[in-house]
């Protein structure tokens, strides 16, 4: 009983903490990983300038587990205190009933400049329940002072990567740098950790998967079994333990204060493990996520976000016209530059100016374009459970509590005791 | 005593002039405190039916059904299928082994730090009882880590637990007890020992408060005869001081043992949802919040009272001379 009151002390600080101080005319939740809350104000600040309204900017938790239980807990409740919300592309499936329709807000063809996945995918029967804001998907961050210094190629596939990692670590310990590691990654068991496993598992030949396109899991298969078994081998060989409850922040924390030699992450690194005050500036590159062996491919999964309306809101047509012009051209073209977040419009990937900055955006616009989607869209409502019995096995297996083919087995069990609530 | 067998016999003799007509002036005056005593009562019951009945009541419902966050109306009954139910293998909550390494997690973060908090606080508030220069500000400083809120305290040590940057590794290392930085929080096998760390560091001061409180009423006089006759100092703690302290001992054990064991804060902040620290309470969050799942998440939370019922009587009964129960 009494912890079903913790999740209402929750709801009340959160909704306390989201209260407009002075009566803004919107409110709109933003990120707060790098320096994305800043990017996010200084887009708000334009269009106030323009429209004359104000808006209150609150951030939200960095783990996007932890952020959809906040919205839910709001939107549940049928708050009006958030007006607009920044959403994982994995969540329109799960939110869209208390979203409004773009579409019905929004001037025609408003959409047409857009990548179509994106487009697709915030798309729930018929109606248009987000506004494309940036696109993600995993890269690979190194150190190119450091491969070059012991004549190593940027690998290309897992088994290179752990190579290059044991023999530049070794090299650097030898060298006094005793808290030098090789690889860090998201390793906390939270959506990101769903993440990067996806990617290991389908880098391998024929791509695995958790549940295939027709709801069927799939996740007990041969490539699992073998990008598992790679991966918990990095622990506390390449990796430090401590990766198995990093996030975004603590892995790009090590890697920037250049103690580690790969970094997988998401594109908005980039502009911070360049700017100024950081250790490695010209020092870092960025290449596509390996693939598993030779004949596998490189796989990042698609994230990103994207914003939306709630249908709580007061304003919902000055709320469509914050989210249309942060969608903008112009807008995304300052944030492609300013904080290397990509953009969400093809054209954007051709503009010069946002080249020079961000020199991947053109080399990896594959990578970008083909990103894998989580099994969001198969599993419903239930994806938040899918996704967490994944994070926790991964974890187990990382942990070396169990053996990868163990771990699968139990984890294949439990999606089919959570398929008999039908996704 | 002899004024209870007093009383009891007076009882016994009202009883037996019941049989005759109701005229006695005893039974009315009975009748009028008994009456009296549940106008007294029923404010007190009242806000507790409504405060804390009510929500149980609601809960248990809850649990009998598939209700979910976002259709709380739409709630089917189902009975005991969230507990346990048979279909081709067994489901439910019963058969989740996470419950169970949940409900293991509790009892065992329970049993280690009460007891450590019971033993160091014990040991605080001696020291705090002692007479010295500045003793006033000790105690106050004392009280720091009870008076921060637990989520910012346990910020403040998730940070300085951080594998890499973390002040606590770089101490040890420092002085030479590791020679590579441990991942208190990432570690399955340290992550439990971090949170009770936190949790004894955070609630030792109030045990302290407590028995500082009953140090400072014990008589003097006991102390002066021990002093005279020579007694070695321990054993007058063990034979004068600690029988006397146990009343108040007990009852901050039972508010740590209660509070310990619907523990969230402090494993949330520093582990979030990992299984090797993962209480009851933490379990009940993420099958409510998380996956939405009200009727399972109640049959969690129905569980978790159950349980905590259960250890608080047994703990009642087993202390029940210590707490002022029969003599």
């Amino acid at each position: 009983m009494k912890s079903g009151l913790i999740p209402a002390g929750c709801l009340l600080a959160a909704i306390g903490a989201v209260s407009p101080v002075t009566a803004a005319d919107l409110t709109l939740s933003c990120g707060a990983v790098g320096a994305e809350l800043q990017l996010c104000q200084a887009g708000v600040k334009r269009w106030e300038a323009q429209t004359g309204h104000s808006v209150e900017v609150v951030s939200t938790p960095n783990s996007a587990t932890e952020r959809l239980s906040l919205y839910q807990q709001i939107l549940n409740a049928r708050s009006s205190d958030i007006d607009v919300f920044q959403i994982d592309v994995v969540w329109p499936g799960m939110l869209a009933p208390h979203l409004i329709d773009l579409n019905e807000h929004l001037p025609d063809g408003a959409t047409d400049d857009f990548f179509e996945a994106i487009v697709d995918n915030n798309t729930v029967d018929g109606r248009l329940v987000a506004m494309p804001w940036f696109t993600d998907a995993g890269v690979l961050y190194y150190r190119s002072d450091l491969l070059d210094k012991y004549d190593l190629e940027v690998p290309t596939t897992w088994e290179g990567l752990t190579e290059a990692a044991q023999t530049v670590q070794a090299g650097e310990r030898e060298a006094g740098r005793s808290d030098f590691w090789g690889y860090v990654f998201q390793g906390r068991a939270y959506e990101g950790l769903t993440v990067n496993a996806l990617e290991w598992i389908a880098s391998y030949p024929d791509g695995g998967t958790i549940v295939d396109d027709d709801g069927d899991i799939t996740v007990n298969n041969a490539q699992a079994v073998e990008a598992l078994s790679l991966a918990a081998g990095w622990i506390d060989n390449i990796s430090p333990r401590g990766v198995l409850n990093y996030t975004e922040e603590e892995a790009r924390g090590v890697f920037q204060s250049g103690n580690a030699l790969f970094m997988r992450n998401w594109p908005y690194a980039w502009d911070l493990v360049q700017s100024e005050q950081s250790g490695i500036r010209d020092r870092v590159e960025v290449a596509p996520l390996p693939a598993g062996g030779e004949d596998g491919q490189s796989a990042g999964v698609l994230g990103g976000w994207n914003l939306a309306v709630s249908r709580y809101s007061d304003h919902p047509d000055m709320a469509a016209d914050l989210v249309a012009f942060l969608t903008s051209f112009d807008e995304q073209k300052r944030r492609a530059i300013e904080g290397s977040y990509n953009p969400t419009l093809p054209a954007l990937y051709q503009d010069d100016e946002v080249l020079a900055a961000v020199p991947f955006f053109g080399t990896l616009y594959d990578t970008f374009t083909s990103a894998v989607p989580r099994p969001a869209a198969v599993t419903g409502d239930n994806y938040p459970r899918v996704s967490n019995a994944f994070f926790n096995t991964v974890h187990e297996v990382l942990s070396g509590n169990v053996s990868a083919e163990q771990g699968l087995e139990q984890l294949d069990r439990e999606l089919s005791r959570l398929k008999r609530r039908r996704w | 005593m002899a004024t209870d067998e007093q009383g009891i016999a007076q009882a016994r003799h009202e009883a037996s002039s019941d049989d005759t007509p109701p005229r006695g002036r005893g039974t009315r005056v009975r009748r009028q405190r008994v009456r009296a005593a549940w106008l007294f009562l029923a404010p007190m019951l009242i806000v507790l039916t409504a405060v804390a009945g009510w929500p149980l009541v609601r809960t248990f419902w809850f649990s009998l059904t598939d209700a979910s966050l976002s259709s709380l109306d739409g709630a089917q009954f189902i009975g005991f299928d969230n507990y346990l139910v048979f279909d081709d293998g067994w489901y439910g909550i019963l058969a989740d082994p996470l419950w169970w390494q949940s409900v293991w997690n509790t009892l065992y973060f329970t049993l280690v730090s009460v007891s450590l908090e019971a033993v160091l606080g014990v040991i605080v508030a001696l020291v705090l009882n002692a007479h010295f220069r500045g003793r006033t500000l000790v105690r106050a400083a004392m009280l720091i880590p009870w008076a921060i809120p637990t989520v910012v305290s346990a910020k403040i040590w998730a940070w300085m637990l951080n594998d890499q940057f973390g002040i606590i590794n770089h101490l040890l290392l420092t002085i030479g007890l590791i020679d590579a930085p441990l991942s208190w929080t990432a570690d399955a096998s340290l992550s439990m020992w971090a949170v009770i760390m936190v949790d004894v560091w955070k609630a030792t001061p109030f045990v302290a408060l407590l028995v500082l409180a009953a140090l400072q009423m014990l008589p003097n006089d006991c102390y002066e005869a021990a002093k005279v006759d020579g007694i070695h100092p321990a054993k007058v703690f063990f034979r004068v001081t600690l029988p006397l302290i146990t009343p108040a001992l007990l009852v901050a054990v039972i508010f740590r043992a209660l509070d310990a064991l619907r523990v969230f804060d402090v494993i949330y902040v520093l582990t979030s949802n990992a299984a090797s620290t993962m209480t009851m309470s933490i379990y009940a969050r993420q099958q409510l919040v998380e996956f939405q799942d009200v009727g399972y998440g109640s049959a969690a939370s129905t569980l978790l009272f159950m349980i905590i019922a259960l250890v608080t009587v047994i703990y009642l009964y087993l202390g029940r001379r210590q707490l002022g129960g029969e003599q």
